[in-house]
């Protein structure tokens, strides 16, 4: 019975926000258009000529940033806050726009490593779902790996 | 550092004040500029004539716009179409790297008093508590608010650890004449970039903001020279204090003397002290 007649919202419910969140950028101009039509004959403006605004060709900034190309304010010298030492890189190659070159790529934890921890996160997850019956199958190996010793009980076809 | 240039200052004003002309600022880039001076900008000058009526000769394209857009930074103010000069010190200009033209003009001034500026990077000093903000003191006319969510990571419950008397450094993101400075201590992202809470131990001391410029510049010999001595950190404040911290209390003191000394020293006496340190 709902579906033969569409339920026609009002447009003030169209117009709040969470029913314009799954609209395209193209029925929300619409939209807004639309709303600034009805906005546009009811506001009071003034009738007078539009004042045309000198345009300038300076502009003011207070700054000291646009002049001078400052370094970073934090600097660390021989090691003392590695961190930082870090930071100054990053800074004041964006500041110049040099390419860094010793871009050496630190890869955290080897690929090895990351197989073997893969290999017992399979065990210890597989235990979080094994039913209880099962859990008791799961025993620490000597390196403190979750695995599984022997096999889980499936179901047996019948010989005959 | 103005000792010299105070005889150029005084053949400057009296040639200015005889002619009470505004000179082009071409004309004028690395010389002393006093207050109240007129600059003309590089399209203007072929404008003024002998005669200085001030008159423009019409263009056959005056509808197009042979203007360049010129920033005037610190020390000079608009006045109509020129430049007017607001403090004294020597006139600098910079060419603009890419894309929009003009480039920048400036003055190059001296001053201990600093003034919260937008962008700047400011080493603080935690007064107050009071609710979600804190109240920082920055050396400017008043202590600039920092909320407690402008740290990086921080949420409402997870509050940062900033206590009374806590040296921070942040930016300010609101800074004029009419409404109370305000600063934070991330970027636009989100990320610190450094900035926040500065670790405990070192010294902070108070130099003039010329100094802080020369010192930040980007071929600085002196920062160069004081890298060499021994493991150290230094923090530079736009609001014309440094912080700095070395793994003994003598090695603090001594880069604290080094860099408050360094703006009236020649190069050779630098050069000597800086020997006589590397011995020791």
């Amino acid at each position: 019975m709902a579906a033969e007649r569409k339920t026609k919202l009002s447009k003030n419910l169209l117009r709040m926000k969470f029913m314009q969140r799954g609209l395209d950028s193209e029925t929300k101009k619409q939209l807004e258009e639309e709303e600034k039509k009805i906005i546009g004959e009811e506001h009071w403006y003034l009738d007078l000529p539009a004042l045309t605004e000198k345009e300038s060709f300076i502009i003011e900034e207070q700054s000291f940033l646009l002049c001078e190309d400052l370094l970073y304010g934090r600097m660390s010298f021989r090691g003392f806050n590695p961190e930082v030492e870090k930071l100054m890189l990053q800074m004041n190659a964006k500041n110049k726009a040099e390419v860094v070159e010793d871009k050496t790529e630190e890869v955290d934890v080897s690929d090895e490593e990351m197989a073997r921890r893969y290999e017992t996160l399979v065990g210890t997850i597989g235990k979080k779902f094994a039913k209880k019956r099962d859990r008791a199958s799961y025993e620490e190996d000597e390196n403190g790996d979750v695995k599984l010793i022997k096999a889980k009980k499936m179901f047996l076809k019948p010989h005959d | 550092m103005l000792a010299p240039a105070m005889a150029e200052v005084v053949a400057v004003a009296a040639e200015s004040l005889a002619g009470s002309r505004a000179r082009a600022a071409r004309t004028v880039l690395n010389q002393v500029v006093l207050p109240g001076e007129e600059l003309l900008l590089p399209e203007q000058e072929d404008a003024e004539g002998p005669g200085g009526g001030g008159e423009r000769p019409l263009r056959l394209n005056a509808g197009a716009r042979s203007r360049v857009r010129v920033v005037c930074g610190p020390g000079l103010r608009r006045c109509g179409d020129r430049l007017l000069v607001t403090k004294c010190g020597r006139l600098r200009h910079k060419e603009p790297g890419s894309g929009s033209g003009g480039g920048v003009y400036w003055v190059d001034s001296q001053q201990k008093r600093y003034v919260p500026v937008k962008g700047d990077h400011v080493i603080g000093i935690v007064t107050a508590k009071s609710g979600d903000i804190f109240k920082v003191d920055v050396g400017g006319s008043e202590p600039a608010s920092l909320s407690y969510l402008a740290f990086e990571g921080a949420t409402k419950r997870n509050r940062p650890n900033v206590q009374v008397g806590d040296l921070i450094y942040g930016q300010f993101v609101v800074a004029n004449k009419d409404m109370e400075p305000e600063m934070v201590c991330i970027d636009s992202c989100g990320r610190a970039n450094g900035m926040g809470v500065i670790g405990h131990d070192g010294l902070l001391f108070k130099v003039t903001l010329g100094l802080i410029r020369k010192l930040l510049a980007p071929d600085c010999e002196i920062i160069q020279e004081v890298g060499k001595l021994y493991p150290l950190e230094i923090v530079f404040g736009m609001n014309g204090r440094i912080w700095v911290k070395a793994k003994t209390i003598q090695q603090t003191l001594i880069l604290a003397n080094i860099l408050e000394a360094c703006e009236h020293m020649t190069t050779d006496q630098r050069k000597q002290i800086f020997s006589r340190l590397a011995e020791s």
